[in-house]
């Protein structure tokens, strides 16, 4: 039988901001008696808990399904989006992580594209923006042909999956030196340009999303691959590649403008 | 109150292409002067909102997170069934819904599932076309599988990430809406109440999570979408913003709620380390196909796994199933894991787990092998516990997952309030009492692809609207009881907070209206209950204000509705005196232990009004008809 779980003290600086008006600083913080076995956003969990016990204000934070695949949470940890922990969430990156006595560094996901809400919460919605200028295909509910129609070769569904394992958390804009969010997307440009039901808007897309991710403050790639790392779904930069090809075919040999 | 379900006349195999012929149209023309409100945008949510605007119509679409794209219907893992027949199996669109209705148990209506089989297809195709990347064969065609126990290969799938594919797809028809300007997307909102004038919906307040404004939204329709409430258990699958708030606040404003004790606990999830838990995970059901389940055969048994022989364990289910074995279906394998743990003979740190062994097929296929089949379910389970199933038995127990009782609707997916639609999991129209694993993903959807844009049109063509606007004292009066709702909250200052309150909650319904009921137990439950509603009232504590972001206010608010509707399921649970697929009576078991159906009292839907705060609802009754299936009792001996 496993001994009882262990138990550590932390302390947070974490980062604390009224609004997007209110100037924000670090604040002092302790977490007493962490299980290791918590995930962090139970460890913020446990010291809201005592902090409300306290009168104090709770840390704000975004979070939902805790189990790594909806996109809503998300911190830089110790200078790091999400954490040490390669391809892993922050609501899936454990306590056992950490050690006892450590100091950890909490602020939120960075970007000029992201307005800080409220201390870790930014708005992310410059992500749906983007996907509102052409990360779909035009096809009406009705009248699809049968799915089996069109056949895909496995190899091209596969890298289109790959792409499209997207969670559209922030990290790759929160990681990048120039707040660009080329991975996140890259991913969705891939996704469709390598399948057939794609291709006959692939221009105008690439186009529109591009110019798009300017309007919204989002920086340009300068290759210093951080996004990739710091990516907990490890999308590729090769999807960036992608991305720049469908860019430039689209400006010099289509017609869209 | 006269329950009618307007089920079309006709055979079964006609019923839908009938009654869409016989729905009033709305004048392409006209459609844009009616406005449709939907509130929630996970995969009926989305596809309604998307295939609405698409006819015309103006939507406004509300979700409570940060982006459409994270409803949780985004963590559906499995896939999505349709009777496609590409694997030449003699699947067909009556097979799929036989074993819907025989899944369900047979408290479903035929005429429903029936139109959900027909569906099915047409969801793959629409899928295909907005190029969710499904998993293909060599051949470059759409790739099946068998999921849960069907004998068919019938699942379609993208790796163990359907659910998000499928959301995406619908997330990018809603935003190519939104670049039209056909719908209005307001995210970070909550729905906080209802309105209805002259007695038809008319229209929503909600809250702004941003900065705790209230905001009025009139319309001429209003379409829920807002999922399950699994989360009444506190720990389960489910993401911590799903809730049972607006359909509960819907039912006090007079839909009635059907079925509400059928609820789905999933028996592979990763068991809890501690009170700390906020939830939990689940773990594919198809680890069962070779993983074997056991617990020691002594209880407090404390050596390691490995280091247990043979002989010193129980292969519980392998012993009481000899055919079925590990496989037996979810409700089975549940209620078997809790025996063994109320027995004492539970495993791991909290004592409430058993072992699911894979050195057996490690030993048989090779550690490659069965990392080709399992490997990221393995890593998965790694990164959260921190051990290896390659090397240690993992440890799993069962898990509140999905709800299938709901809002009642009639076959148009109306609610019992006129102009008031429920779609996908936040209805109990398709799934009976036990819904079938690849399920939830394909009602969504039908719902909001196909189903919802002929029923509204049908509703808008035959019925009288009165010009309505936000000014309106209904508006007025519900903005006015939410702000005096929300300062009561806020002036207890007591000692718990909502989380502590939800945590407890949350062991009375997994202890009392969980996997097994009894008359004792549920009517202990319903004294507990009260004693904690009560509490709640004198002792909660909400830190911060209500003008702001502010994540306490919001969970207190929701708990203040599951403590009200934690009762609705009991009453349910209490009156149902039968077994039947989730709802397992005690006392109404065969000699074998399985669940016993009493098709006699309760081949019925049971539909509860609310009768006022602290009273017990009123039941009501839609008996169930079954016309062309044979009511048969479920054997996994």
């Amino acid at each position: 039988m496993k001994k009882l779980p262990k138990r550590i003290n932390l302390t947070l600086k974490i980062w604390r901001q009224q609004g997007s008006e209110k100037k924000g600083h670090f604040e002092t913080v302790a977490a007493r008696d962490i299980s290791v076995h918590m995930s962090f956003i139970e460890m913020l969990d446990s010291v809201n808990e005592q902090l409300a016990m306290e009168g104090k204000d709770p840390i704000a934070f975004d979070n939902d399904c805790r189990e790594g695949i909806c996109g809503t949470c998300g911190a830089v940890v110790d200078g790091r989006a999400h954490g040490p922990q390669k391809a892993t969430t922050l609501c899936q990156l454990h306590m056992r992580q950490f050690s006892d006595g450590d100091t950890i560094v909490v602020e939120p996901f960075r970007a000029r594209a992201f307005k800080v809400l409220k201390d870790l919460v930014v708005d992310r919605s410059p992500l749906d923006k983007i996907m509102t200028a052409g990360g779909f295909i035009s096809v009406n509910t009705g009248g699809a042909p049968d799915g089996n129609a069109l056949p895909i070769a496995q190899e091209i569904a596969e890298k289109a999956m790959d792409a499209a394992a997207c969670i559209g958390c922030g990290a790759c804009v929160a990681a990048c030196p120039s707040a660009s969010a080329m991975l996140f997307v890259s991913g969705k440009i891939s996704q469709l340009a390598l399948l057939p039901q794609g291709k006959p808007e692939a221009a105008r897309r690439a186009l529109n999303i591009v110019k798009t991710m300017d309007v919204c403050g989002f920086g340009n790639c300068s290759n210093h691959r951080e996004c990739e790392n710091a990516c907990p779904k490890e999308l590729s930069i090769v999807n960036i590649a992608r991305l720049n090809r469908e860019f430039f075919k689209a400006s010099f040999f289509s017609d869209e403008t | 109150m006269q329950l009618d379900a307007h089920i079309p006349a006709g055979p079964l195999t006609e019923k839908w292409d009938r009654h869409r012929f016989e729905l009033k149209l709305v004048n392409p023309a006209n459609k844009r002067k009616f406005e449709i409100i939907v509130v929630g945008t996970g995969l009926a949510g989305a596809s309604a909102s998307a295939s609405l605007a698409e006819l015309g119509y103006h939507v406004k679409t509300f979700c409570i997170q940060d982006s459409p794209r994270r409803a949780h219907s985004i963590a559906a893992q499995g896939g999505i069934n349709a009777a496609k027949n590409y694997t030449n199996e003699g699947d067909s669109i009556w097979r799929l819904f036989y074993d819907t209705v025989k899944g369900g148990d047979f408290r479903a209506r035929e005429a429903n599932v029936y139109r959900l089989a027909q569906l099915s297809n047409n969801i793959i195709d629409q899928c295909v076309a907005q190029g969710v990347p499904f998993a293909r064969d060599y051949g470059g065609l759409l790739a099946n599988r068998s999921f849960g126990g069907a004998q068919v290969a019938r699942t379609f799938y993208a790796r163990g990430q359907t659910g998000q594919q499928l959301l995406l797809g619908a997330y990018s028809a809603l935003v190519r809406q939104i670049s039209t300007g056909m719908v209005t997307l307001l995210a970070r909102r909550e729905m906080m109440d209802l309105v209805l004038v002259n007695g038809q919906a008319r229209g929503i307040v909600v809250r702004n999570l941003i900065n705790g404004v209230l905001e009025s939204h009139a319309a001429d329709a209003v379409v829920l979408c807002t999922g399950g409430y699994g989360n009444v258990y506190y720990l389960s699958t489910n993401a911590e913003s799903s809730n049972v708030g607006a359909g509960f606040r819907a039912y006090r404003k007079g839909a009635l709620f059907a079925n509400p004790c059928f609820t789905q606990i999933h028996p592979t999830c990763i068991p809890h380390t501690g009170d700390h838990q906020s939830k939990l995970t689940l773990m594919s059901e198809s680890l069962r196909n070779d993983g074997r389940v056991w617990v020691p055969k002594n209880g407090g048994d404390i050596r390691d796994p490995q280091d247990i022989p043979d002989k010193d364990r129980d292969y519980y289910l392998e012993q009481k199933y000899p055919s079925f074995g590990n496989l037996v279906p979810r409700d089975v394998a549940s209620r078997a894991a809790k025996a063994q743990c109320d027995a004492g003979k539970g495993v791991g740190l909290t004592r409430c787990s058993v072992y699911l062994d894979f050195a057996d097929a490690i030993k048989r296929d090779g550690r490659e092998n069965i990392a080709k089949k399992y490997g990221n379910l393995f890593d998965m389970y790694e990164l959260i516990t921190d051990d290896s199933p390659y090397q240690k038995p993992m440890m799993i127990y069962p898990a509140s997952h999905y709800t299938m009782g709901g809002l009642w609707v009639d076959y148009n997916l109306m609610s019992t309030i006129p102009g008031l639609f429920v779609l996908g999991e936040a209805n109990f129209s398709d799934h009976g009492a036990n819904r079938l694993g690849a399920s939830a993903l394909m009602q969504g959807l039908a719902d909001g692809y196909f189903v919802i844009p002929y029923t509204i049109g049908g509703y808008f063509a035959g019925t009288t609207l009165a010009p309505v606007n936000t000014d309106h004292t209904a508006f007025k009066e519900a903005t006015q009881t939410i702000n005096d709702g929300i300062a009561k909250l806020m002036s207890i200052n007591g000692k718990r907070t909502a989380d502590n309150f939800a945590r407890e909650l949350g062991k009375i319904m997994w202890g009392y209206c969980g996997m097994s009921r009894d008359e004792q137990g549920l009517n202990k439950a319903l004294t507990l209950i009260r004693e904690l509603r009560a509490e709640f009232w004198q002792n909660v504590l909400v830190p911060g204000i209500d003008k702001d972001y502010n994540k306490s206010l919001e969970k207190t608010g929701r708990l203040a509705d599951s403590l009200e509707f934690a009762e609705i399921m009991i009453h349910d649970a209490l009156y149902r005196t039968e077994s039947c697929g989730g709802h397992f009576r005690e006392e109404s078991q065969t000699e074998e232990g399985e669940a016993k159906r009493d098709d006699e009292n309760f081949s019925c839907v049971s539909v509860w009004e609310y009768d006022g705060y602290d009273k017990a609802p009123k039941l009501h009754k839609e008996p169930l008809v079954f016309e062309n299936v044979e009511l048969s009792q479920r054997s996994y001996k």
